[in-house]
């Protein structure tokens, strides 16, 4: 630490004050050092959101978190916006648990369900024009002008009659004296000037040279690191074990009970993983009521399940009727299996318990959860514990539990000192709470031209609204909105409609997974209205963009993608396309997926996808660039679903461990993406999760157009494909 | 006792001569932009370079770096100047930037032994490298712009 002469800031503020306010503490500051300067020059900090240092700095309150999304551009430059600052003049602080930040999820600080921009847009704007008119408020006082005589110009107060200009700096002593305005007016999106610009985002620079922490990098004085074994099978116990096994390793320092299994607290990772292995072999478990679970008995349970109708989220027209009266009725069954989200960086944290205050560093999506976790698990009081976020390495959901924080927490509240907690690529992926395997039955009937009259949709899904509010099944008449979404909002002009839900958990943790409910019914919905389309001799393009004729939304998606992929020209001689389009989040998009089939005589993958199209409406747009950005993630997230993923169950445990049996999608298989953002006025979307839903309905459409095989279950084998 | 050359500094480490080099640089050297990913080399987070191949750390011991240079993403160069940083910012290749690291070391031994890379070159130097956010095809281009630059 500098040592730096102490002056009482309220004391200096007052004496400035009646000096005559902002111009003198510039001028008086400007024999000051500049650290002491920054320290004496005061701020103005009109609300929660925004603070503006005498220097001219302006600091941006981050609640929504980083993983890739984007939100530690997109976040500040609403305030920019409005606050009319120069973009190199924002620096951004991510804030810990803190009640007064949260919006959407009931009040919770969480970034998930691709909510950041459109929970938050408007409190960010609002607070940018609020402190903008609060400045000219100021400045106007200061020249004894009213308010509408003064305008602003990047950072600056100005009177254009007289040429007299004011930096915001000199300005936050006087403005910090004026009452915080309601109702300042916003701009229009033909007036901005900052957003939809593709500014450099603020977080990559730390990206390219090693700097960026993450939750794994976080270093704390004296801190021990962990790992936890965990019973294999799910909801199983330990029965017994001995500690003595992994203490005689180099660097191991304890065992410990945690609620999870049991932790091993040593030096390095390296010596923790040594001592977890050297336990394991003396831990006897029980293993609980799941030690026989296989997905073959799964899958059989949810079958059974769909035998009965459920309960109903969409019910238009007389469904059974038309299925009963229909020249041509069909029936359709699809499976989608558990996913693991797998992010690049596994589950940690990093805790540091002490008598009366618990800190947490965690690569997390949610303050609030962490806070909580972290509450309960040191049994402090709520305002006894402080959450530092970093840096998540990929969240797509897993990141909003916080089964990895009570790692920590009760790690080093029973060893009294820091310590970071660091799951294993294995202890990742075996224990997720996966994207729930889901079970689908569709039935259509069509009418004498081949047009769909009824669409029935039976969905048998583990359910998330269930989990997150117990109980909470009885309040909705049995339908979990979250599992629905993009099936009872079906786009598609059909005179019955009905779609129905049931409740079936068989015991395995389930949670959020990248595009969620629309990551399941994306794929089942597009795939069935393309086959519906074939089967009444209709071309599936040319039926979608009829039945789309009520949204226009969807339409211009649709039609845009076709458009910039050249739907209207034959594909290259081997090669195949696919169209889908959903609405998801907020956000419509679209995608045209360009694939070949290779004979079973080639190696490699089911499918080999050449090209991808997306065409998207987000409403306006923030940042072009993250947007496409996201769509080329997202795609490829859903690709590598479609083409590789599938979590097996045996003997209660999940099969696969690590990148060599759960793979991901390489750069040799990337395909070529193009992204064409359909301009709109619209209120936002979000664009974290929509393209990962979009993608496997194009994908599947693709295959049946090569060679007239329909994809009924994911993820895609050879043997599905090879004619 | 082990001594290890890491980006052109001698250290002297007390630790298991097994121990994957990964943790020795992470932990116990401290320069924590070499990721851990996988721990069975299928990812290529921990890519670093040893006399100047790439190599990855989570399943290469500390041993078999005695008396090689080691050079990882913090002295790919002092200021972040390296062109295929410089084409990593323009191109905006970043997502979560968990893997970057790995993917930059990837990159940079492929420019130095090949300046001006095809397409297949790119693919077949950088297929040992997951993205999960989905960045291929834009570190695809930045290599492109690097080797232009270069």
């Amino acid at each position: 630490m500098t040592k730096t002469p102490t002056i009482d800031r309220r004391a200096f503020l007052k004496v400035s004050v009646t000096a005559g306010g902002g111009l003198v503490v510039g001028t008086y500051l400007g024999a000051l050092p500049a650290s002491l300067a920054a320290e004496l020059a005061g701020s103005f900090e009109p609300n929660i959101w925004v603070r503006i240092d005498a220097d001219d700095s302006v600091r941006v309150m981050l609640t929504q978190l980083e993983m890739g999304q984007g939100v530690m551009t997109s976040m500040p430059m609403l305030v920019a916006e409005e606050l009319d600052v120069a973009w190199n003049t924002i620096t951004t602080e991510w804030v810990g648990a803190d009640g007064r930040y949260g919006a959407g999820f009931g009040g919770q600080q969480l970034t998930a369900g691709s909510n950041s921009v459109r929970a938050y847009w408007r409190p960010l704007r609002e607070a940018g024009a609020a402190a903008r008119h609060m400045l000219v408020m100021a400045a106007a006082q200061e020249w004894g002008l009213s308010a509408g005589e003064c305008t602003t110009d990047k950072g600056r107060v100005v009177h254009e009659q007289t040429g007299r200009r004011l930096r915001y700096g000199a300005l936050v002593d006087r403005a910090s004296r004026l009452s915080v305005p309601t109702d300042v007016p916003l701009k229009e999106p033909s007036a901005f000037t900052l957003l939809g610009t593709n500014v450099a985002r603020l977080d990559i620079p730390e990206k390219v040279d090693g700097r960026a922490v993450f939750g794994i990098d976080v270093q704390r004085p004296d801190m021990l690191v962990a790992r936890v074994l965990r019973c294999p099978v799910f909801g199983g116990t330990v029965a017994d074990y001995d500690a003595d096994r992994a203490r005689a390793i180099k660097g191991v320092h304890a065992v410990v009970p945690v609620s999870a299994g049991l932790a091993v607290v040593a030096d390095t990772y390296w010596a923790a993983s040594r001592g977890l292995t050297a336990l394991s072999d003396s831990v006897t478990w029980d293993e609980g009521p799941l030690a026989g679970l296989t997905t073959a008995e799964i899958s059989r349970r949810f079958k059974e399940k769909a035998e009965s109708p459920g309960a109903p989220a969409r019910d238009d027209g007389d469904v059974d009727a038309a299925l009963g009266s229909a020249a041509t009725t069909f029936e359709r069954v699809f499976e989608v299996p558990y996913l693991a989200h797998a992010t690049m960086e596994p589950m940690n944290c990093t805790a540091h318990v002490q008598a009366e205050r618990c800190d947490v560093w965690a690569p997390t999506q949610g303050q609030t959860p962490t806070h909580q976790a972290a509450v309960a698990a040191s049994g402090l009081a709520p305002d006894q514990v402080f959450v530092y976020p970093t840096f998540m390495g990929g969240g797509f959901g897993r990141r909003g539990e916080a089964d990895f924080v009570t790692d920590a927490v009760e790690a080093s509240k029973a060893v009294d000192r820091p310590v970071k907690v660091i799951w294993s690529r294995e202890d990742d992926m075996q224990h997720d709470y996966y994207r729930p395997y889901t079970y689908v039955r569709m039935w259509a009937a069509l009418d004498a031209d081949g047009t769909p009259i009824a669409w029935k949709q039976r969905l048998v899904q583990p359910s998330l609204l269930a989990r997150n509010n117990p109980g909470g099944l009885a309040r909705t008449g049995g339908i979990d909105f979250i599992s629905v979404d993009g099936a009872a909002n079906l786009p598609y002009d059909i005179p019955n409609v009905r779609v129905e839900y049931t409740e079936f958990d068989p015991g395995i943790p389930f949670g959020f997974w990248r595009s969620v409910g629309a990551s399941v019914n994306g794929y089942v919905v597009e795939a069935f209205i393309d086959e519906v389309a074939t089967a009444g001799g209709h071309d599936p393009y040319e039926l979608r963009r009829q039945l789309l004729r009520n949204q226009p939304r969807h339409k211009a998606v649709l039609e845009l993608a076709a458009v910039k992929h050249g739907w209207s020209t034959p594909p290259p001689e081997g090669r195949a396309r696919g169209i889908a389009v959903l609405e998801c989040f907020g956000t419509i998009v679209g995608v045209v997926a360009e694939v070949s089939v290779p004979s079973s005589a080639t190696p490699g993958g089911a499918v080999r996808v050449h090209r991808l199209t997306c065409a998207v409406d987000a409403g306006w747009v923030i940042h072009p660039d993250t947007i496409k950005g996201q769509m080329e993630g997202g795609l490829l997230y859903g690709l590598t679903a479609a083409l590789k993923s599938e979590i097996t169950i045996d003997r209660g445990r999940v099969s696969q461990a690590n990148f060599d049996d759960y793979q991901m999608l390489r750069h040799n298989e990337s395909p070529e993406i193009d992204v064409h953002i359909v301009p709109s006025t619209e209120n936002p979307g979000g664009i974290g999760e929509p393209s990962t839903a979009v993608l496997a309905g194009a994908l599947v459409n693709a295959v049946a157009a090569a060679n007239g095989r329909r994809i009924y279950r994911m993820p895609i084998r050879p043997e599905m494909v090879r004619a | 006792m082990v001594s290890l050359s890491v980006n052109e500094r001698h250290y002297t480490l007390d630790v298991d001569p097994d121990m994957p080099l990964l943790w020795a640089i992470r932990e116990v050297i401290g320069l924590t932009g070499t990721k851990f990913g996988c721990g069975i080399a299928q990812c290529g987070a921990c890519t670093v370079h040893l006399d100047g191949a790439p190599i990855r750390s989570c399943t290469t011991p500390v041993s078999a770096a005695v008396g090689k240079q080691i050079t990882t993403i913090e002295g790919l160069s002092p200021d972040a100047s390296h062109p295929l940083q410089v084409a990593w910012i323009a191109e905006q290749v970043p997502q979560c930037g968990y893997c970057q690291s790995g993917q930059l070391m990837s990159a940079a031994a492929l420019l130095a032994r090949t300046p001006q890379p095809s397409d297949r070159e790119i693919e077949t130097a950088m297929s040992g490298n997951i993205c999960r956010c989905g960045t291929y095809q834009r570190i695809r281009r930045a290599i492109h712009r690097a080797a232009e630059n270069a």
